[in-house]
């Protein structure tokens, strides 16, 4: 069936005859619709087969992560290049936070790659706190606290990538397993900062709230993230039973998407499609930050430098992850979670009331009761917020993706002048060309979903 | 801007001044002096606070020696300029050493060779571009544009930044893609919210904003526009224009 429109006439399928490709002239060329289900109406001409065709892949396709447009030019199925357009979920964030506070950035920030909310929060929050230089003030158990959240967020992230990489591949059962255990850790974000995503939570000076005693049920906290843990290290023998040595999984996914070290250098690329070339670059290792340096894990390689090495390494982190989060409840001592100098401290702790969450009690009755002064230092910080020293500042966290970099420039006022957030998707998404020019269609959508672009970092 | 708000807002805050205007020493870089406690003047400040008036200095040159790797970093690039037969204190503008962070400010006529030789020198190898961006200094005279490289070496385990300028008038900074190719996208990028033509760019299009988008939004002059809430006759203007903390 054909289903080629001509602009303000409608359809008849009689005006083709049927050995005649269909399609409308334009100044750029012939062009064709189909939907599905179709592609003979266009190949039935000769000429029109051996064309050269231009698809757009996306901005609005199941595989393509989002709103990622991949524009391939195609003869056959054969991908002659690939090439990417970006910018569909470009929101100005970095531009927005130039009119907040610097204790409002964090809100925004979460909200740039959703799914790795807590490296942005702490890449930001690190910078932050260089320019205003109390780096070696923050409180052990808040750098505690960011590290386990950070740790659980590179699971919950590697889950979605491996989770909806499946998927794109048709592998059903593994998405639903990725999505079935992130719920598990999502649960435990939702415990500790009151939301599953986008938690604004870590903040210049350290976190908004300490880790609560108990969970939902009475059991105490650190024993609810054991039991989480535990209950992720059974669960992932479900995945890897599932795909590691699945033929039809290592059949659509070794060998695709190949980039090797020479192709990562030039690209800039990090993260875990540096390392499926064998090279063990980790920013956690190699320019330790938040004390990365006190926890023992491995940095996770492969040599095959392709989407499946990188599927291997995304499963192998996650166990690191999990160690290193255990590791961090044993280092967790009681203590405040947030820099002692009160003219940047948040000035009150939440607490849960009768009618829900809000500032503690303790702290009202201290502000509107006793003393003046706590109520006009609550109000100015709140209102117009602290004041960083001139100066720039870059900070780089390892990020589920690769390396996330944060360059926040101050003038010396109660807002940012400049932040710009280096988005490691963003970057690696330069190798889609050198990653799928050459190879087939169907592959594409595997060495994409091996990128793991998440296009809110992307277009930021 | 968009809309006049009745001439109260009008005055910006920062003013641009000369260091040697302040009595300030010549080693910052001052870019104005914040005056006040809000964000716009003339609107009745009652506050006390309206005659602060604090310079805006940027951290300025650094006397060696550096400390770390920062003074190995400027030892070896000086011999690796010198071989390739450009003389450093035309290349290199100046070195700041702020925050445990090297910036160094290199001269845009050079920066391709400088780019070069951070790439290849084996005591450099700054083999990753890590960033490309853009920050724009209405107040920084005839160099308002500036455009921030973030450079890493997995060599030697270094981090440093580069930074070039451009003046409004001539915004014109030679691309480093071909020292590079990651700096592709970066550099579109930074075309795209500051308006920098990267030179010899292969392909320098708009990437985040649509193509037929006028102006560049990350700029400060860029209007925000905004719709005006009118209540009781009176408007809320845009962020930019509005009374708020500085």
């Amino acid at each position: 069936m054909s289903t080629t429109y001509e602009s303000g006439e409608a359809f008849e399928p009689d005006d083709q005859a049927a050995d005649e490709a269909p399609g409308y002239e334009t100044t750029e060329g012939r062009v064709f619709t189909v939907t599905g289900g179709d592609w003979d109406t266009i190949t039935v001409d000769p000429t029109v087969a051996n064309e050269r065709i231009v698809i757009n892949m996306g901005p609005q396709h199941p595989s393509t992560h989002g709103v990622l447009r991949l524009i391939l030019e195609l003869e056959g199925e054969n991908v002659q290049a690939a090439t990417c357009g970006i910018g569909y979920l470009h929101t100005g964030i970095e531009k927005n936070l130039e009119y907040r506070t610097w204790t409002q950035a964090p809100t925004f920030v979460t909200r740039m790659d959703y799914l790795t909310s807590f490296f942005n929060e702490t890449a930001y929050s690190l910078a932050v706190e260089k320019l205003l230089g109390i780096t070696d003030d923050i409180p052990d158990r808040a750098t505690v606290i960011r590290v386990i959240l950070m740790e659980l967020n590179r699971v919950a992230s590697h889950l979605v990538a491996l989770g909806t990489g499946a998927l794109e591949l048709g592998g059903l059962t593994a998405a639903l397993f990725g999505f079935r255990e992130r719920e598990l850790v999502l649960d435990l974000f939702e415990l500790i900062t009151g939301l599953r995503m986008n938690h604004a939570f870590i903040r210049p000076g350290g976190v908004a709230q300490d880790l609560p005693d108990t969970d939902d049920k009475g059991v105490d906290m650190k024993v609810r993230i054991q039991e989480v843990i535990d209950l992720l290290r059974v669960r992932f023998k479900d995945t890897a039973n599932l795909l590691v040595d699945n033929t039809i999984w290592m059949g659509r996914t070794s060998g695709i998407g190949y980039l090797d070290l020479t192709g990562c250098m030039a690209l800039g690329i990090t993260g875990p499609i540096l390392r499926a070339t064998g090279y063990p670059w980790d920013a956690r290792k190699e320019t330790p930050y938040c004390g990365y340096e006190n926890y023992e894990f491995d940095v996770i390689t492969a040599t095959t430098a392709d989407s499946y090495g990188r599927f291997l390494i995304r499963i192998d982190e996650m166990k690191q992850s999990l160690n290193i989060v255990e590791q961090a409840l044993d280092h967790l001592q009681p203590g405040p979670v947030m820099v002692a100098d009160p003219k940047i401290a948040w000035p009150a702790q939440l607490a849960l009331g009768t009618d829900g969450m809000g500032n503690s009690l303790e702290h009202i009755r201290q502000i509107m009761g006793t003393s003046m002064e706590a109520l006009i230092h609550h109000f100015k910080l709140v209102t117009e917020g602290y004041s960083v020293p001139v100066g720039q500042a870059f900070q780089v966290v390892e990020s589920p993706k690769g390396e996330l970099g944060c360059h926040v420039v101050s003038h010396g006022g109660t807002k940012p002048y400049r932040v710009h957030f280096r988005d490691p998707s963003f970057n690696n998404l330069q190798s889609v060309s050198a990653m799928c020019e050459g190879g087939m269609v169907a592959d594409v959508v595997a060495a994409v979903a091996s990128i793991d672009p998440v296009m809110g970092g992307v277009d930021r | 801007m968009t809309q006049d708000t009745g001439g109260s807002q009008s005055e910006g805050t920062v003013v641009p001044v000369s260091a040697v205007d302040l009595g300030l020493s010549p080693v910052a870089d001052t870019l104005g002096v914040r005056q006040g406690a809000f964000g716009a003047s003339g609107s009745g400040d009652t506050s006390g606070f309206g005659g602060l008036t604090r310079p805006i200095e940027m951290p300025g040159a650094s006397p060696r020696p550096y400390g770390g790797y920062f003074d190995a970093v400027a030892d070896e690039l000086e011999l690796a300029l010198a071989d390739a037969g450009v003389p450093a204190e035309a290349a290199i503008e100046k070195i700041v050493i702020d925050r445990d962070e090297m910036t160094m400010y290199v001269r845009r006529e050079h920066l391709l060779a400088v780019a070069q030789e951070l790439r290849d020198e084996p005591g450099l190898r700054f083999e990753i571009c890590h960033s490309v961006s853009g920050v724009h200094y209405p107040a920084d005279t005839d160099r308002e544009l500036h455009s921030v490289i973030h450079l890493l070496s997995m060599t030697h385990k270094r981090r440093i930044r580069v930074e070039v300028t451009c003046p409004e008038s001539d915004q014109h900074i030679p691309s480093v893609t071909g020292v590079w190719a990651s700096a592709d996208w970066h550099e579109r990028e930074t075309w795209d919210m500051f308006g920098i033509i990267f030179d010899g760019h292969p392909g320098l299009t708009r990437i985040l904003m649509p193509d037929d988008w006028p102006g560049h939004p990350q700029r400060k002059d860029y209007p925000l526009g905004g719709i005006p809430v009118e209540y009781k006759g009176a408007t809320i203007p845009a962020p930019d224009q509005r009374r708020s903390y500085n």
